[in-house]
């Protein structure tokens, strides 16, 4: 299952007002690195249906909400708790390493 | 794997995404790919092991190595706490956000002067901070980034300081020459000096040549230790284009492929080179 995406029209309702904590995948198509991980974020959602929403929101189509969390590296993921970033990790890796980073949410 | 479009693949008249030339096609001939960090391997002895990030272990009668290479830091104190904060090492992915603004490319080769020709697209201002004298940059690379009127080169210099406000606000840089200092307001800083071959998970296991990649029986791939094989910018710190280390995979898949069959072993053929047992304690 592809995670969903999110845009500068949605991201108020579907993230800043989730009652449950939301993983937020910045990326773009012409980034290399974005696209290792997307798939990794997919199984993250997949297997932790319950505990995480994962949205993914293109940077290049949603310049407002880039650059409103100031995001200037990519792929650049933050958690959303109750309209607050609570965790940002930046910079692609491999599944087992965003796990950890990511353990408190999962 | 940074670059995004490969211009220069035979074949691919219009270029190719770099994401593309990779993973698929062996996964096509029954290639399992694990995404996951190599933490160590043993190299010795007819059946290698290697342990990733998950403490999973994998065993394998070969190895090949393609670890590539990576990327020297400047070695500034706060470089890696500004990455993704203004500091990036990603031209193609992160030029995008600063557009309109002022960012630094520090480098004198190749890949610096695409990086700071690629980024004028977006910036305003694009300083280029090289510690030589003389760029090393091909001269037609040379040459687009000199008709740039965007690009502003600073020659024998190097970055002092990066000041932040929790984002990248300026750097100090100085001239190696008179020791004259000064401070670039910026948003962006982009490193793009020299790389090195990812070799620390082999150090002291295998031999180096004095560039630091590893040695290999030119033409072949072997290493010196028996089963082991290393393609790629591992062995090649000169040409390191996709094309060539492709190249240079096919010939360590040839040289696996012989070692395997020249081991007699009449379970090669017919049992997977590669198992996969859980590490009891080591996931813990």
């Amino acid at each position: 299952m592809s995670s969903s995406p999110v845009t500068d029209a949605t991201f108020q309702a579907e993230v800043l007002n989730s009652d449950t904590p939301v993983l937020v995948d910045f990326w773009a198509t012409w980034c290399g690195p974005c696209r290792a991980v997307s798939p990794i974020f997919d199984q993250i959602g997949t297997e932790h249906p319950d505990r995480i929403r994962v949205v993914k929101i293109d940077v290049d189509a949603n310049p407002v909400t880039a650059q409103k969390y100031g995001i200037t590296s990519i792929p650049a993921m933050k958690v959303f708790l109750g309209g607050e970033v609570v965790k940002t990790v930046i910079g692609a890796k491999p599944k087992p390493a965003l796990e950890t980073d990511f353990a408190d949410w999962l | 794997m940074k670059t995004t479009l490969v211009e220069n693949y035979p074949g691919f008249a219009d270029g190719i995404q770099g994401m593309d030339l990779m993973g698929i096609q062996a996964e096509r001939f029954g290639t399992e790919v694990v995404y996951d960090d190599v933490t160590a391997v043993k190299l010795t002895g007819p059946v290698k092991m290697v342990s990733l990030g998950s403490g999973e272990q994998v065993q394998a009668r070969t190895i090949i190595f393609a670890t590539g290479s990576a990327n020297r830091k400047l070695g500034l104190a706060d470089e890696t706490r500004l990455s993704g904060y203004g500091v990036s090492w990603c031209a193609t992915c992160d030029g995008f956000f600063f557009r309109g603004q002022t960012v630094a490319v520090v480098g004198g080769g190749d890949s610096a002067l695409e990086e700071a020709t690629f980024l004028s697209r977006f910036a305003d201002t694009v300083h280029l901070i090289h510690r030589g004298e003389t760029l090393c940059a091909s001269q037609v690379m040379q040459d687009r980034a000199a008709a740039d009127p965007k690009i502003v080169l600073h020659l024998h210099s190097r970055v002092e300081h990066i000041h932040d406000a929790e984002h990248v606000t300026g750097i100090t840089i100085t001239d190696t020459l008179d020791g004259d200092s000064q401070e670039l307001p910026l948003q962006g800083l982009f490193v793009a000096i020299e790389s090195d071959p990812r070799t620390h998970l082999v150090h002291g296991q295998l031999a180096f040549t004095e560039h630091g990649t590893i040695e290999v029986e030119h033409p072949s791939s072997r290493t010196e230790i028996a089963g082991v094989f290393a393609a790629g910018d591992v062995v090649d710190a000169h040409y390191r284009q996709a094309v060539t280390a492709a190249a240079s995979g096919t010939i360590a898949a040839h040289d696996a492929e012989e070692y395997l069959a020249a081991l007699n072993d009449p379970q090669t053929r017919a049992q997977p080179n590669l198992t996969r047992a859980t590490a009891g304690s080591a996931g813990a």
